[in-house]
């Protein structure tokens, strides 16, 4: 393969290009599905390709293809120039990497049981018990369970001296039961370990054991049917609620994850996924949230979805901060706009959704970090107000600012206690309000690192996958509830 | 381009590798190129190309799928090998009976050279005149023009053989008006898309987007509430999205979520109202068969406000004894049926006309981030972006923030002043679905907050 990679930087250099890389990429993916006792879907994918990134005449040009030949690698080559010098018909400015950054080096997932190993008959049995265990249930609609395997290996070059071979192995399930009642129209809908399909971490088959998917199958189901007649969550103008980490897991992606990212910030995703509330001027002044809270961008922590070695501009993973006791003090960077803003190095966010895309800025682990309180007793030492759990929707417009969620199930607290279950629980507000009401972070003890598998973003599509520590925390003065 | 010669080779080859009792090939070819701009220059500037062979095996009541996108021989080999593998470790699927027999899909013209050879410097152009254009009006372009080609082909060991090419140009843009650096007062959005790369039309684009992006500086805070709302149709496509994915499938209806679930027959919208999906439109972006190979059929969902019916694949369709309505996505899928060509018949009043009739309400050109918040009400939830303007005695007169709307769409096309006589064609790279919208003056549509 590295006969491909100095050829393509050799064919690039010499047609003119003042910087070039390329990436090699096998993905082998693997998903089980079964749904209602039926062995829905097992399948195994396999890409490969590469993709040639190039600057000439201070411009971008980007080709893939996934015919890994000597011949093609230089047509791929030649089209990246044709592109990069079509850009330069088009620029403002050139662009700059900065410092050049060179590693040799290589990286992989710490596994313990590869799950591409583990007998697929396992893997049916396993998702087939916390089926059935979900359908015993009476008022079960449909029960689905399924696990999914991810592993990468990726071999990056670049015209500044870089070569690193990176193997990325993630795995993740998840079961969800829908119990439904045709009399009233009800449609309610419990998932664990979370909500979306699955949670998945960069671990082996390990992470899915731990799970323990079948044990918790009947309280899934028993709450997806007790949630049919629950009471309709009430609204409030401002309310306390207590998030559990997983939902609190979404709202850190949506509000401080996708902001933060500079490229936004920079206007390059204006026209789709949109800009940032969080303008330069801000960079170490706006205070986005109350002393509680600490948040941190963190591509070294074990397990996490967004944890590596390097990223696809060869830079390592780092962990800097974003919130430091709520005020704003960093952004996600890559070469390019870590020196246009003048913010010194990449901190290593440029990540490529396969061989066939440009690497843009993504989330790499955006952790809540774990504050100080006990679940039980934050919960105990909150008078009125409503407990929040898993995701079922959620909407953000396209600067971050108004958000609104909705959770699968919504407990009332009076008292200390958790009295009544409560359906349709949504909230509602404006980011920064927000993390500023923000008076409780639960500790380490209930600090989780949930993986995001879905995060869209960029044009042509590209889907990332982002890791989201947190802890259960409460907000105060919070809008719930607009459902009717 | 692979052309059909030589994926009838490919598929051949595969059928000739597998000794299952039935073996279905899928090939996809993508050759695509997307330039995209922003602070009124190209930023990122792509081309792709690749090829997947999906690979669905059958032993007896057995079935494994595999896909790669090796072409070799001994690619090819081994993805048949990874299916039969997955297959022999499967379970048995009572319910599967065949794959489908031959059946003829009609071929339907939607390549266009132009589009599958449009070079970089074409792209460059079009793009060059939008942030043109921008600069000399004091706005910032942004957006994203991409050319594809694209070759589906569906062969089956029961004698299935379905061929499709097709182009498709995509323009969209979003022009931002700005008084200092990064201080945004107001955006504008406008979209085009064609099988014809040489139909975009950029100066008509930047027009239409710098247009509403000079009227939308300075917006003011306006009260949420129920209002009159102009839907431009930007918007009204995402009414459509969610029909289809929520409603429009059998097997939303035999898990009894759709709204449409013991309603066929009844008046479930306004009469004015028709919904269908048809593969097999010219002007579209069609594709006549689906991924088993079957030809699609024209499905009425809503006819004259009335629910009549929803798409079918060949599992749900057995499981009622009907007949694939040809709406089958790659094998297996959890999503089941889906209806990739979503059509809203016109109305017979010009937009022009359908503003005038509104002494006050809001102009919505689109949406933005919506998702269901209830399934059966068809309840969504999202914001509206790039041009929310208030309208006042038939005349837009004052841009305002964005709202946050939790509205049912359904409640939405019940709550029907009128539809426009004009229509508009989208595409979606999600599975390359293509819909087409009027717009539409919607009664008490509900705004439920604002942003800053
Ligand atoms: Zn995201």
């Amino acid at each position: 393969m590295k006969d491909i990679t100095a050829r393509a930087l050799n064919v690039a250099q010499v047609r003119g290009a003042a910087y070039a890389d390329i990436r090699v990429v096998a993905r082998d993916t693997q998903r089980v599905a079964v749904k209602n006792g039926k062995v829905e879907a097992i399948q195994q994918d396999e890409t490969q390709g590469f993709g040639v990134r190039v600057i000439v005449n201070g411009a971008w040009g980007f080709a893939a293809s996934s015919r890994l030949e000597m011949r093609e690698v230089e047509t791929v080559v030649a089209q990246a120039i044709a592109i990069a010098k079509a850009s330069a018909h088009v620029k403002a400015r050139d662009a700059h990497l900065g410092e050049p950054v060179v590693n040799k080096e290589s990286y992989e997932t710490p596994v313990k049981i590869n799950p591409f190993t583990v007998p697929m008959n396992d893997k049916i049995d396993l998702l087939l018990r916390a089926d059935e265990a979900m359908r015993r249930v009476s008022g079960v609609k449909v029960a689905r369970a399924e696990m999914a395997f991810v592993r990468e290996n990726k071999l990056f070059a670049s015209t500044e001296g870089s070569l690193i071979n990176q193997e990325i192995v993630e795995s993740g399930c998840g079961i969800v039961a829908l119990a439904t009642d045709l009399q009233t129209g009800e449609v309610q809908v419990r998932s664990y370990p979370n909500s979306v399909g699955r949670h998945q971490q960069t671990r082996g088959y390990e992470f899915i054991l731990e799970q323990k998917l079948a044990e918790n199958a009947p309280r899934v189901a028993e709450e997806a049917v007790a949630l049919l007649t629950a009471e309709q969550c009430p609204s409030y103008d401002a309310a306390t609620i207590i998030l559990d980490s997983s939902q609190l897991a979404l709202q850190i992606h949506e509000s401080c994850g996708h902001p933060i990212e500079l490229d936004r910030v920079l206007g390059s995703e204006a026209a789709y996924a949109g800009t940032s509330f969080l303008t330069p001027e801000k960079l170490g002044r706006f205070r986005y949230g109350s002393e509680v809270v600490n948040i941190v961008a963190d591509a070294t922590v074990p397990g996490g979805l967004g944890t590596f070695g390097f990223d696809d501009e060869g830079v390592p993973a780092q962990k800097t901060e974003i919130i430091r006791n709520g005020i704003f003090v960093g952004y996600l960077t890559s070469r390019e706009s870590a020196h246009q803003l003048g913010l010194g190095k990449s901190n290593g966010t440029m990540r490529a959704d396969g061989w066939a895309r440009p690497p843009i800025i993504r989330m790499t682990n955006i952790n809540l970090l774990p504050g100080t309180w006990d679940v039980d007793a934050l919960i105990a030492d909150t008078d009125d107000g409503i407990w929040m759990e898993t995701n079922r929707s959620w909407s953000i417009d396209d600067k971050r600012l108004n958000f609104q969620f909705g959770t699968e199930l919504g407990w009332e607290i009076k008292g200390g206690k958790k009295t009544r279950l409560l359906k349709n629980a949504t909230y509602t507000g404006i980011t920064p309000q927000f993390w500023q009401a923000c008076d409780a972070v639960c500790n380490e003890k209930a600090w989780i690192v949930w993986g995001t598998p879905n995060c869209g973003k960029g044009q042509p599509s590209q889907v990332a996958h982002t890791g989201h520590g947190a802890a259960p925390a409460r907000f105060r003065g919070v809008r719930v509830g607009v459902i009717r | 381009m692979l052309g059909e010669n030589k994926i009838r080779e490919i598929t051949d080859q595969v059928l000739a590798f597998s000794k299952a009792d039935q073996t279905e090939v899928i090939v996809r070819v993508t050759e695509s190129a997307l330039t995209r701009f922003a602070n009124s220059y190209i930023h990122q500037n792509v081309a792709e190309n690749d090829t997947e062979v999906r690979v669905r095996v059958v032993y007896g009541k057995k079935i494994g799928v595999a896909s790669s996108n090796d072409l070799s021989p001994e690619g090819l080999k081994r993805t048949v090998g990874t299916a039969r593998a997955i297959a022999q470790l499967q379970r048995e699927d009572p319910e599967f009976q065949s794959l489908p027999a031959p059946q003829t899909a009609p071929r339907v013209e939607a390549f266009v050279d132009q589009t599958a050879s449009c070079t970089p410097e074409q792209r460059a152009h079009v793009v060059g005149v939008l942030c043109k254009k921008a600069k000399a009006q004091n706005v910032v372009a942004a957006g994203a023009f991409s050319t594809t080609a694209t070759e589906i082909a569906v062969a089956n060991s029961l004698g299935v053989f379905a061929y499709h090419p097709g182009t498709c140009a995509d323009i969209s843009t979003v022009m931002t008006k700005v008084t200092s650096v990064m201080t945004e007062t107001g955006s504008g959005y406008a979209s085009f898309t064609h099988q014809d790369a040489r139909q975009v039309n950029a100066e008509a684009i930047a027009n239409e987007a710098i247009d509403k992006a000079m009227r939308a500086s300075h917006p003011v805070a306006f009260e949420p509430g129920e209002y009159t709302v102009f839907l431009e149709e930007y918007a009204v496509l995402d009414l459509l999205n969610f029909f289809g994915m929520l409603g429009f499938t059998a097997q939303a209806m035999q898990e009894d979520r759709s709204f449409l679930k013991n309603k066929i027959g009844e008046k479930v919208m306004d009469e004015r109202v028709t919904i269908w999906d048809d593969g097999c439109a010219p002007h579209a972006i069609p594709l006549p068969f689906d991924f088993e190979g079957v030809p699609k059929q024209k499905v009425t969902f809503i006819e004259n406000g009335i629910a009549r019916g929803v798409v079918y694949d060949t599992p749900t369709a057995q499981r009622e004894g009907k007949p694939s309505t040809g709406h089958s996505l790659p094998a297996p899928n959890s999503m089941g049926p889906f209806p990739m060509h979503v059509f809203m018949a016109p109305g017979d009043t010009p937009k022009s006309e359908m503003l005038k009739s509104i002494e006050r309400g809001i102009w919505v050109t689109r949406f933005w981030y919506t998702r269901p918040v209830h399934p059966m009400k068809v309840l969504v939830t999202g914001m509206t972006r790039d041009g929310t303007f208030l309208i006042e005695n038939g005349q837009v007169t004052q841009p305002l923030k964005n709202f946050r709307f939790t509205m049912s769409y359904l409640a939405a096309l019940n709550q029907l002043r009128a539809i426009s006589r004009e229509t508009k064609l989208f595409y979606s790279d999600w599975g390359g679905a293509s819909r087409v919208a009027p717009a539409l003056v919607v009664d008490g549509f509900r705004f439920t907050g604002t942003t800053q």
